[in-house]
């Protein structure tokens, strides 16, 4: 039985450095379902090591989490990737992980901290997790492909940092499954300004990077369950799973 | 040379830093590409780019850059300002486009090859 889910699958947790110190799986679990959602996606800059906590502790509360990363490609565009298997996105994170050059400096652009499902801290990732990988957007979107997950460019409608800011369009014959509209833009601007790529579904995510954000922004999606397979049915508008207009 | 040399020779607009702009400027770097500016300015460089969000006062900070100047007449976003102000970092506006101003700051002698 199909049925309407709230998702917010952008939220980026303390090991973004740019993440609040407060973004923690609990503190975010319990946000989430308080602010009514079925599903979250924890999407970090170029790293998942946070994910387990966050599935175990969304698991524990009734709460779906898919694991997820916020890629940066070679072109410094921002690339949401989700997926139903956490060994899959951690593959995709390893060959990040050989692609991404420097340090972090903390006290530039701030701490990544590793957590566990009781929100204390067990790690510090030192990785400049900020900075763009060596990988072209093409090759991003054919392993995420290769993984059976899902590449959705994020906020298109900001300048910095999205797939048409970066490029000035959208590639034809991009193997995308979505394009995410930030909160900036409202429903109807949107549709007016990327007419042109009404081919692409549109999503709404809150990219949450403090607690108050979480839910700000969200799609809701008629899909069997809460799976990453079923989303991306929904992308592509198969076997009657959509995304429903609000 | 200064920065406030630069400022005064193009009439730039000044957004941020103002008691910075006696910092020495040893060269300029020109690219928006934030990873390719971290690997290849060096310190007290003057970086001249179109991005206008808060990351570039980030990336300046960590290469110990001298300023920032934006072409175009882009303006920085409201939080580049606040995290500018706060790190000490001049930003600069020309209403140039970058192939001109870079063209005239290599004419008063600003270098992009190692001092």
């Amino acid at each position: 039985m199909m049925r309407t889910f709230r998702a917010d699958l952008h939220i980026h947790s303390c090991l973004s450095p740019c993440g609040d110190e407060g973004m923690r799986p609990c503190a975010i679990v319990n946000q989430a379902l308080a602010m009514g959602l079925d599903m979250i996606a924890i999407c970090d800059h170029n790293s998942a090591e946070n994910i387990a906590a966050f599935i175990s502790t969304g698991h524990e509360r009734g709460l779906t989490v898919l694991p997820g990363m916020e890629v940066t490609s070679k072109e410094e565009i921002h690339l949401l990737t989700l997926f139903d298997r956490q060994e899959d996105c951690m593959v995709l994170q390893d060959l990040i992980y050989q692609n991404l050059p420097g340090e972090n400096v903390e006290e530039v652009f701030g701490c990544q901290q590793v957590v566990n499902g009781r929100d204390e801290t067990i790690g510090i990732n030192r990785k400049m997790l900020i900075g763009a990988t060596l990988l072209p957007l093409e090759q991003i979107l054919s392993v995420v492909g290769s993984l059976r997950g899902i590449t959705i460019a994020s906020h298109i409608d900001r300048q910095a940092f999205s797939l048409i800011g970066q490029l000035g369009f959208i590639p034809e014959g991009i193997s995308l499954d979505g394009l995410e509209i930030s909160i900036r833009t409202s429903k109807e601007e949107a549709q007016k300004r990327f007419h042109s790529y009404q081919h692409f579904s549109f999503v709404r995510f809150s990219d949450a990077h403090h607690l108050e954000d979480i839910g700000e922004n969200i799609t809701h999606f008629l899909i069997e369950e809460t799976t990453s397979g079923e989303i991306k049915m929904a992308l592509h508008h198969q076997e009657g799973r959509r995304v429903v207009e609000q | 040379m200064t920065v406030f040399d630069i400022v005064k020779t193009f009439g730039l607009q000044m957004r941020t830093g103002k008691d910075r702009l006696h910092e020495e400027v040893t060269g300029g770097y020109a690219s928006d590409l934030l990873s390719d500016v971290i690997a290849h300015s060096r310190k007290g460089n003057i970086w001249i780019t179109i991005q206008t969000h808060p990351n570039i006062v980030a990336v300046a900070t960590m290469k110990e850059l001298s300023g920032i100047i934006l072409t175009g007449e882009r303006e920085p976003d409201a939080n580049t300002i606040q995290k500018a102000e706060e790190e000490g970092v001049p930003i600069l506006v020309s209403p140039l486009f970058t192939f001109e101003l870079v063209g005239r700051l290599y004419q008063i002698g600003i270098s992009g090859m190692s001092p």
